[in-house]
C-alpha cells in the first residue's frame, strides 16, 4: 500500500464520457444470454463429446446384453434401443445443467448478471435454450455411431425426433435451473434430488428394458412418467413412422415438460437475489 | 449521459432498512440508514464483518429489496425503476464476476451485450479495458486459470464496460496479496483521475479507507455511526496519543495527575488534540516541576482508534476473529 495516494480528481477533471448502456428487450436479452452460455461450447467443442461417454457406454455394454436377452437380431435391437439412448442423452445432459448455475451463484458471476439490466425471464430462457445445442450434436453422434452396427437411419425421422427431444430438453434444463436456484449454496441438496429422481425416471420410462414384462405398479408409474411417452414417440419417429399414435403422446409430454419448466424456472429467477 | 438525469446527488437514501427472517430468528441487518453521496465522491464504508455494509450495498444496487425506507441511485428509485439504476451503475461484488469456463475477452463482449451496447462499440471498449487493466496476456484464457489479482482486475473491467457514472465495489481487495492490492488501487485511482467516476466501496481494511477515501462512513450493527473525512474523524473522535516515561512510578503518578493522563507503572498515556505540539510543552512544564521525562512518543490516531472510541471494540481484532466472507448476505 506504499505506492497509493489520495484519489481526488484533478482540478481540471476531464469530461466524463457518456454512459453506454441502452435499454433492451426480452428477445435481445435472451439472445445475449444464449450466446454467452453457448460460447464455452464453441471454444471447447470437445466438452460436448466428453459427456457422450455415458450414453456410449450404455450403447456398447448394455446393448449386447439386450441382444442376448431378447434373442432378437442386432439391427432390430438397436432400432428399439437407440431412441431410448437419445432420451437418456436429453435427460442426463439437461438434468445436471443447473450445477453450472449453482457454481456461478457461488462464485459471483450469477450476481453480476442480476445487476446487469437484463430481464430476469431472459436469464432463465436464454440458459434453457442453450441446452438444445449439445443435445442435438450428441443425439446425432449417437445415431451415427449406431449406423455401422445395423441401425437404419431415417433422416426426416431423426430431425423430428431431435426436435421433440429439444423441446423436452429446454423444459428439463429449466427445471434443473429451478432446482439450483432453490438449493442456493447447498450443493449436496441439488445432487441428492438429482440422483433420487434421475434413475427412477430413467428405469420407469422403458428406456433400457421393456416395462410390459414388469409388475403392474411399474406400468402404472410409467403411465405418469412423461419420459415413457417420450421414449415411445422417439421409437416411432426414428423409424420414420410419423403416423404412430405414440408420436402425439411424446409431443404433448415434451411440450408440457417445457411449459412447466419455463414457468417454474422463470418464477424462481424473478425471485433470485 | 442524459443531462435530465444528471444529479448532484449520486446516492440518496432515507431510512433504509433490511430485516431478515430465518427460522425463528429476526435479524435487523440494516437499521434506518440515511446516506448522501455527491457526484464525483469516493466514499468508503468501513466496518467489521456482519455490520451490514454488503446488505446496504445490495439494496442500493437493486439486488435486495429494502424492508423499509427508500433510495435514489444515479437519479432512479431502486424500488420503482431498478432497470434504470442497473443501466447507470457498475457493480463489483465480493465474488468473481467472470464465469469460470468463459474466456476473459468473451466475458467482456457478453457484458457489453448485456448493457445493450453495439457489437463494434463493445469490442472497442473491451480492448480499451483489457489494455488499461493489463489483461492482455490473459485475454484468451479461461477465467478459472487466472490469478486472484487478474480475476479482480477482470471484475473491475466488467463493472466498467458501459462507462457507469457510479461504481460500487464490495470488499474489492479482500483476499489479495499486498502487491496485487496496491496494483488494484493504482487502477482505481487512475480511473478516478481520468473519468471522475463516483466510487462507493466497502472495506474492512483500515489503511485502505484511510488513504484512499475522501469520506469514511463507519458502520456497526446495521447503523452508520460516523460519517466524515478520515482526518476529521480522527481528530474529533480519537485524538493523538502521547506517552511519557519517567524514572520512577511516583513521578509518573504525579505527572499523570498534573496533565490528566493515565499512569501505568512508569509510563503515562495521554490523549491530546495536536499531540505534536503538546509533547514539547509537557516535557518543559513537567521538567520545570521537577518531573524529568526520560522517553516520549507521539502517535497519530488511526481509524481503528476512531472505531474503538465509537464502539469500545477494536476493528483489527474483529477482522482477525471473523472468518473471511462471513458477511451476512441473505437469509431468505
Amino acid at each position: 500500500m506504499n505506492t497509493i495516494s489520495p484519489a481526488a480528481p484533478t482540478a481540471a477533471a476531464p469530461e466524463r464520457p457518456a454512459a453506454s448502456a441502452r435499454p433492451t428487450g426480452f428477445v435481445h436479452d435472451t439472445a445475449t444470454v444464449f450466446a454467452r452460455e453457448s460460447r464455452p461450447l464453441v471454444r471447447d467443442p470437445f466438452s460436448v463429446i466428453f459427456s457422450l461417454v455415458q450414453p456410449l457406454v450404455f450403447l456398447g455394454l448394455f446393448g449386447p446384453l439386450l441382444v442376448g436377452a431378447s434373442g432378437g437380431d442386432v439391427s432390430g435391437t438397436l432400432q428399439w434401443f437407440v431412441p431410448g439412448i437419445l432420451v437418456m442423452v436429453a435427460l442426463f445432459g439437461t438434468a445436471s445443467t443447473g450445477a453450472n448455475l449453482l457454481f456461478e451463484m457461488q462464485t459471483g458471476s450469477h450476481e453480476r448478471t442480476l445487476v446487469a439490466p437484463l430481464s430476469r425471464s431472459a436469464l432463465l430462457v436464454g440458459r434453457a435454450l442453450k441446452e438444445v445445442v449439445p443435445l442435438v450434436i450428441q443425439g446425432t453422434i449417437v445415431v451415427l455411431v449406431a449406423v455401422p452396427f445395423g441401425f437404419r437411419l431415417d433422416v426426416p425421422g431423426l430431425i423430428a425426433g431431435l426436435a421433440v427431444l429439444a423441446v423436452f430438453g429446454i423444459g428439463f434444463g429449466a427445471l434443473s435451473y429451478r432446482l439450483a436456484l432453490a438449493c442456493r449454496n447447498r450443493d449436496w441438496m441439488f445432487w441428492m434430488v438429482h440422483q433420487t429422481l434421475l434413475f427412477p425416471l430413467m428405469i420407469l420410462s422403458g428406456m433400457l428394458l421393456p416395462l410390459e414384462d414388469g409388475p403392474e405398479w411399474m406400468q402404472v408409474a410409467a403411465a405418469v412418467n412423461p419420459l415413457s411417452y417420450l421414449v415411445a414417440a422417439e421409437r416411432a419417429l426414428l423409424a420414420g413412422d410419423f403416423g404412430d399414435p405414440s408420436v402425439i403422446g411424446g409431443v404433448i409430454a415434451a411440450a408440457v415438460t417445457c411449459a412447466i419448466g419455463i414457468v417454474l424456472g422463470v418464477q424462481a429467477m424473478r425471485r433470485a437475489r | 449521459m442524459n443531462s435530465a438525469n444528471r444529479t448532484n446527488r449520486m446516492i440518496t437514501a432515507r431510512g433504509l432498512t433490511k430485516t431478515f427472517r430465518s427460522k425463528r430468528q429476526v435479524v435487523e441487518a440494516v437499521r434506518a440508514v440515511d446516506l448522501d453521496v455527491a457526484d464525483g465522491e469516493l466514499v468508503a464504508f468501513l466496518g467489521p464483518n456482519g455490520a451490514g455494509k454488503s446488505t446496504t450495498l445490495r439494496m442500493l444496487t437493486t439486488l435486495l429489496p429494502p424492508t423499509a425506507g427508500e433510495a435514489t441511485v444515479a437519479g432512479f428509485d431502486v424500488r420503482h425503476d431498478p432497470a434504470g439504476v442497473r443501466r447507470r451503475i457498475g457493480y463489483v461484488g465480493q465474488g468473481t464476476s467472470g464465469g469460470h469456463t468463459q474466456r476473459v475477452r468473451d466475458e467482456l463482449h457478453a457484458q457489453g451485450a448485456f448493457y445493450g451496447m453495439g457489437r463494434r462499440e463493445t469490442r472497442a471498449r473491451a480492448a480499451e479495458l483489457i489494455e488499461s487493466l493489463e489483461l492482455g496476456q490473459v485475454a484468451n484464457r479461461q477465467v478459472q486459470s487466472l490469478s486472484g489479482g487478474q480475476k479482480r482486475r477482470l471484475d473491475i473491467a466488467l463493472g466498467l464496460i458501459h462507462r457507469p457514472e457510479l461504481l460500487f465495489l464490495d470488499e474489492p481487495s479482500t483476499g489479495l496479496d499486498p502487491h496485487s492490492r496496491a496494483n488494484l488501487w493504482d487502477h482505481i485511482v487512475d480511473l478516478r483521475r481520468a473519468t471522475g467516476t463516483t466510487i462507493f466501496l466497502t472495506t474492512h481494511y483500515l489503511d485502505e479507507a484511510d488513504q484512499l477515501a475522501e469520506r469514511v462512513m463507519v458502520m456497526d450493527h446495521g447503523a452508520v455511526i460516523a460519517d466524515d473525512t478520515a482526518w476529521a474523524l480522527k481528530s474529533s473522535l480519537a485524538g493523538d496519543r502521547v506517552t511519557l516515561t519517567f524514572g520512577t512510578a511516583t513521578d509518573a503518578a504525579s505527572a499523570a495527575s498534573r496533565i490528566g493522563g493515565e499512569a501505568d507503572d512508569t509510563v503515562v498515556t495521554v490523549t491530546a488534540h495536536g499531540g505534536d505540539r503538546a509533547l514539547p510543552r509537557y516535557i518543559r512544564e513537567l521538567g520545570d516541576a521537577g518531573l524529568e521525562v526520560v522517553a516520549a512518543t507521539h502517535r497519530q490516531p488511526t481509524l481503528d482508534d476512531v472505531f474503538l472510541a465509537l464502539t469500545g471494540r477494536s476493528l483489527r481484532e474483529e477482522a482477525a476473529a471473523a472468518a473471511p466472507g462471513g458477511e451476512l448476505v441473505s437469509a431468505g
